[in-house]
């Protein structure tokens, strides 16, 4: 073991055997199996350990848990960089790298201290009031500003790691493995209950392990082990440990995040980096301990001064001496045993300064008087002095009616502050869930008060704090839990706990130690934040009396500690300042995540391709080895032209084009929406759903609809077949599938749930090729197993059921490139035996596959209209589908078709669009007169779809457009602002390919 | 995350859901009797009312059943949950 000069030489729950290598700031450093990244700091004497934010003043380790406001660290580098991890929660591990953060050019000389210097000049609100003129300058100032600003940095790479979660259910969900929290696990688990219990910490145990204090005469992390092993061994019992309960949602659902290879130093290729577990109980007991307040005096940022418990944390179990002479300050008895801590481990106490007048209780002032210590009662510091590390404390007397500093000062010489102002009770967690809080006087803290959920807290987070008052407590919670799921309490004899002190006195409260008269000095309130009590005095001169605007306009209370160490020393000394009291007052609104979560955790494994399903057609391998590029529709992945070597992009969307006008083409279309409708009243729905008439619809035909939404905009197009009498086959958009069926769903099941009518989703279980020009028919005629296609059998909007090389298939002869055109339908198992069959019969007619490039082309060519036109602003009238409207009676959307703003009139109608000058009409663009006039121009309509026509050969787009009939001859501009192009184009009737419709009735 | 009853199905998990609007509405049946305002109240008009409300939930990631739902906007308390033709009161107080 290399030297680490403040280790004590024996005692902790580490591993002497096993020192580990890290290094901080490149320094090289050793630690041992269990240590966190702060007390091997600590173990080998690192005191400064960052900078501040707004000040950049020194700062050194606070505390020993998750309250830490200074030491936040960036560990490991590159990709895997992670900022703002604070150093005490950091398992150490071989090879750890981390870096102080928040200082330029280093962490001992840092330029940004000089806005310690200037910070007379730099008070509450200093952006606010200086960077806001001249008006609109801000946003000169801002690109400056962020440069200086901020915490940490985050890794500027793709997060290399694997994350995960994972969904839980228990009957009672134990937060923290403190006292409370085991024995309420115990007695819950003894009751036969379904147990979670989450610890944050790597080590179960909580406060006993910086306060040993032996339970039923044994010690306690023996008893800790005890209760771990029975918790292990009983059924239905989980533990997690690394694990923090970060957010308490409805219904008691509680999010945990647990890291798993953090403190490996490696990733595992297998294992994820961390899981997030959503954990819903029954019941949850809320064992999540307290938090040490600090005092506030002058200069109290100084490394070196630091949380009493944390102090003999640090001693009891890590085995570190934090300093060498320390001063104690407290105005509680619990601090008092930090005092034989210190002592322990080789250290020595300069004083105990205690601000009660009447001192701490009987007991404990033996026992410091058998330790032959000096004791300061009814005195305070009211400074800390040193630089790099405290050097001095002085003291002076101090009355607490009136806040009053008497007497000479005194200096005392000391390395090591140990400040103590009282706990608040950990009720994050309890406020998340919608609990409301409780002051407590005696404890001078907010406690859980009224649940809102099923939810009970346990031990210090409910303010009870003696050992033994916590061991009741919590096997009370548990058995309770357990009943309270219906189970029978365990009955047992709840453990013994020894207290330390037998004797106690009531703590004081003490919110700021007043500045000795004439001097000047900063009284940190916020350490992470730089907030002083002077800060919160000038925001309440200036108006920000409230709490919540109090903590916006200082920052006090933000950052990565949310105000852990800070908010009720805070919200205290507002309520003195405005007069108040502290539940007046009130806290600010507590928020998940309890502690910071990392975003790769949240994602899990819904990252990259894996962010959404991916959905292939049965041809997708065919597709793949004819050179297909896909294109993604909704989640589905669809051919979008297939490659063929040489070919540009669009050489090959062309050829494809031209073939299916001259030849035949085919091109999967097995991503269209399919419902299947049956039911005696199956028409009767079609017709209150569509805007067109079904019953008349013979079996074997099919038919072209448009579906509104209530407020008579179009939702969906598509074809319906009647199949059999009351059995109809719809097919949708392919991205409107879902929400189609949703649709039909809810007017099926609350609207008329009297008709008789059963709808099936049946997109996945059949596959489909459409075959489309002239050629078609020929190819059918191979293809299919002897059926009758000719005109007369198989007329336009005719269907078929018939075999492709034994497979059953559905026919359907209707066209979306407008040239004769069979859709060809077969369950999905046989799609791609059916595909391939087709191609065999085609190739004799040098059939193409074509992808939804070309299909797009011929669609426009054709006039048909897609989701560019149907985009949630059209009615039927604007396409003249007003047409094929049903006359008479009820249908969604109908009444409010008869809105003035809806009538064909009032309305911009469907055109077609011609290039003037051969250049492409731009998507988008608007259709105005003259694009050089004044602006505002009036726009006369817009683009919806776009392209050039291999058929035509000429640029064409189709348009909505005001008054469509009116314009004749007439030059119209295609505007496009944004891409500085303005096309002249001439209006044309919307179908420029057979605008008789001859082609597919051939 | 909500924990929903399904009436058919029983308690799920909120993702399973989707939500569906107000389910206190009925749609008028006689499109010729029907006056504008009170077609275009029931096409636009909602009620966002602090405290209970019945809505419409669809189980679109489960039995694919439309179902009431009487939830406190406010608390997001669930205080009861029915078939389509089940009465959970006026939804607003």
């Amino acid at each position: 073991m290399s030297r680490q000069p403040y280790r004590i030489t024996a005692g902790g729950l580490v591993d002497r055997e096993r020192p580990l290598r890290f290094t901080f700031d490149g320094r090289k450093f050793t630690g041992l199996a269990g240590d966190t990244l702060a007390s091997a700091l600590l173990a080998n004497g690192v005191r400064l350990v960052g900078r501040s934010f707004k000040y950049h003043r020194r700062r050194g380790i606070f505390s020993d848990g998750v309250e830490e406001p200074n030491a936040l660290v960036r560990l490991r580098r590159g990709e895997r960089a992670e900022p703002n991890l604070r150093a005490t929660s950091v398992e150490l591990f071989e090879g750890l790298e981390a870096r102080s953060q928040n200082h330029w050019p280093s962490l001992e000389f840092d330029l940004g201290a000089i806005n310690n210097l200037a910070s007379r000049f730099m008070p509450t609100g200093f952006y606010y009031k200086t960077f806001t003129w001249p008006a609109g300058a801000w946003m000169f100032y801002e690109r400056f500003i962020r440069k200086t600003t901020g915490l940490g940095r985050a890794a500027e790479h793709h997060d290399p790691d694997r994350y995960e979660k994972r969904y839980a259910h228990c009957e009672v969900l134990v937060v923290g493995a403190g006292p409370a929290g085991l024995a309420a696990a115990l007695a819950a688990v003894r009751s036969g209950a379904r147990v979670i219990l989450v610890e944050s910490d790597f080590r179960l145990g909580g406060s006993l392990l910086r306060d040993p204090r032996p339970i039923d005469d044994e010690f306690a992390p023996e008893w800790v082990s005890g209760v771990e092993a029975e918790l292990k061994s009983a059924p239905n019992t989980r533990i997690l440990k690394r694990a923090t309960a970060f957010g308490y949602y409805d219904a008691n659902l509680v999010a945990v995040a647990q890291r798993i290879t953090d403190h490996e130093g490696k990733s595992e290729r297998f294992l994820s980096r961390q899981r997030i577990w959503w954990v819903r109980a029954r019941q949850v007991v809320l064992a999540t301990g307290a938090i040490e307040r600090p005092l506030v005096f002058a200069e109290n940022d100084l490394p070196g001064v630091m949380l009493a418990s944390a102090v003999r944390s640090y001693a009891v179990r890590y085995g570190v001496r934090c300093g060498k002479r320390a001063v104690v300050f407290a105005n509680n008895d619990d601090a008092y045993a930090t005092v034989a801590a210190v002592l322990e481990a080789g250290g020595s106490v300069e004083a105990v300064v205690d601000p009660r007048a009447g001192g701490p209780g009987d007991s404990v002032r033996r026992q410091i008087n058998a330790l032959g210590v000096r004791m300061l009662e009814g005195y305070a510091v009211v400074r800390a002095e040193g630089g790099d590390s405290i050097r001095s404390a002085t003291v002076m007397r101090f009355t607490r009616e009136g806040s009053i500093l008497t007497g000479e000062p005194e200096r005392i010489d000391c390395d090591l502050l140990c400040v103590s102002g009282g706990f608040n009770p950990t009720v994050h967690l309890f406020s998340q869930s919608q609990g409301k809080l409780r002051f407590d006087q005696v404890s001078a803290c907010f406690v859980p008060d009224v649940s809102r959920q099923a939810e009970r807290s346990a031990g210090a987070a409910r303010g009870c704090f003696g050992l033994q008052e916590v061991l009741s407590d919590g096997v009370e919670a548990g058995r309770a839990a357990a009943e309270d799921c219906g189970l029978t309490r365990a009955r047992f004899r709840v453990p013994e706990g020894t207290e330390e002190f037998t004797q106690t006195a009531a703590m004081l409260p003490l919110w700021a130690v007043p500045l000795p008269q004439g001097q000047r000095g900063k009284r940190f309130v916020d350490l992470q934040n730089d907030v002083t009590a002077d800060d919160i005095a000038l925001a309440v001169r200036e108006g920000y009396r409230s709490v919540e605007h109090l903590k916006r306009y200082t920052t006090l209370g933000m950052g990565t500690d949310q105000g852990r160490t800070s908010n009720v020393n805070g919200l205290a000394i507002l309520a003195s300042i405005v007069g108040s009291e502290i539940p007046a007052v009130g806290t600010t609104t507590f928020r998940p995540p309890f502690t910071p979560v990392t975003l790769g955790a949240l994602g899990g494994r819904e990252v990259g391709q894996e962010f959404a399903p991916v959905r292939r057609t049965p041809m997708h391998a065919w597709h793949e080895r004819a050179g297909a590029r896909f294109v993604t529709a909704g989640l589905w992945l669809r051919p979008q032209y297939y490659a063929h070597s040489g070919e540009s992009m669009m050489d090959a969307v062309y050829r494809e084009a031209r073939a299916v006008r001259r030849g035949v083409g085919i091109v999967d279309v097995s991503t269209l929406g399919k419902i299947e409708i049956q039911g005696r009243d199956a028409a009767e729905f079609l017709e209150r759903v569509y805007i067109n008439r079904w019953k008349n619809l013979k079996v074997g035909r099919c038919r072209y609809g448009i579906m509104l939404r209530e407020d008579g905009f179009i939702l969906d197009d598509g074809t319906t077949t009647r199949v059999a009498e009351n059995t109809f086959y719809m097919t949708t958009t392919t991205t409107n599938a879902g929400p189609v069926m949703a649709h039909l769903e809810y007017y099926a099941q609350t609207i008329w749930p009297q008709l008789h009518v059963h709808l099936t989703s049946v997109s996945d279980q059949w596959a489909g090729a459409a075959v489309a020009g002239p050629k078609s028919r020929d190819l059918l005629a191979l293809a299919c197993d002897g059926a009758d296609l000719r005109n007369e059998s198989l007329p336009f909007m005719g269907y078929l059921e018939t075999t492709v090389a034994d497979a059953p298939v559905r026919i359907f002869r209707m066209t979306f490139s407008g040239e004769l055109a069979y859709e060809v339908h077969t369950p999905s198992n046989f799609a791609l035996h059916v595909w391939k069959r087709l191609l065999d019969a085609g190739r004799e007619f040098e059939v193409t596959p074509y992808g939804t490039e070309a299909m797009s082309i011929l669609r426009i060519e054709k006039g048909h209209v897609v989701a560019a036109e149907l985009d949630g602003r059209t009615v039927p009238s604007d396409f003249g589908f007003d047409a094929l409207q049903r006359k008479e009676g009820d249908f969604i959307g109908r009444r409010s078709l008869e809105r003035p703003g809806l009538k064909k009139s009032a309305r911009r109608g469907f055109v077609g669009l011609v290039s003037e000058d051969g250049r492409h009409i731009p998507r988008g663009a608007q259709l105005v007169w003259n694009p050089n006039a004044d602006r505002p121009l009036h726009t006369l309509g817009h683009v919806t779809s776009t392209c050039y026509s291999p058929n035509l050969e000429k640029e064409i787009a189709l348009a909505l457009l005001e008054d469509p009939e009116g314009h004749g001859d007439e030059l119209l501009y295609a505007s496009s602002p944004l891409t500085n192009e303005h096309v002249p184009v001439k209006v044309t009737h919307p179908v420029f390919i057979d605008p008789q419709g001859k082609l597919p009735r051939g | 995350m909500l924990l929903i009853e399904c009436p058919y199905c029983g308690a799920r998990a909120q993702i399973e859901f989707t939500y569906g609007g107000d389910a206190t509405l009925s749609r008028p049946g006689d499109l010729s009797a029907v006056e504008t305002k009170e077609w275009l109240d029931f096409v636009y008009l909602r009620e966002n009312p602090r405290g209970p409300h019945i809505e419409w939930w669809h189980h679109s990631a489960g039995c694919r059943r439309w179902f009431k739902v009487r939830r406190d906007t406010l608390s997001h308390e669930i205080s009861a949950t029915g078939t389509p033709d089940s009465n959970l009161g006026s939804g607003s107080v």
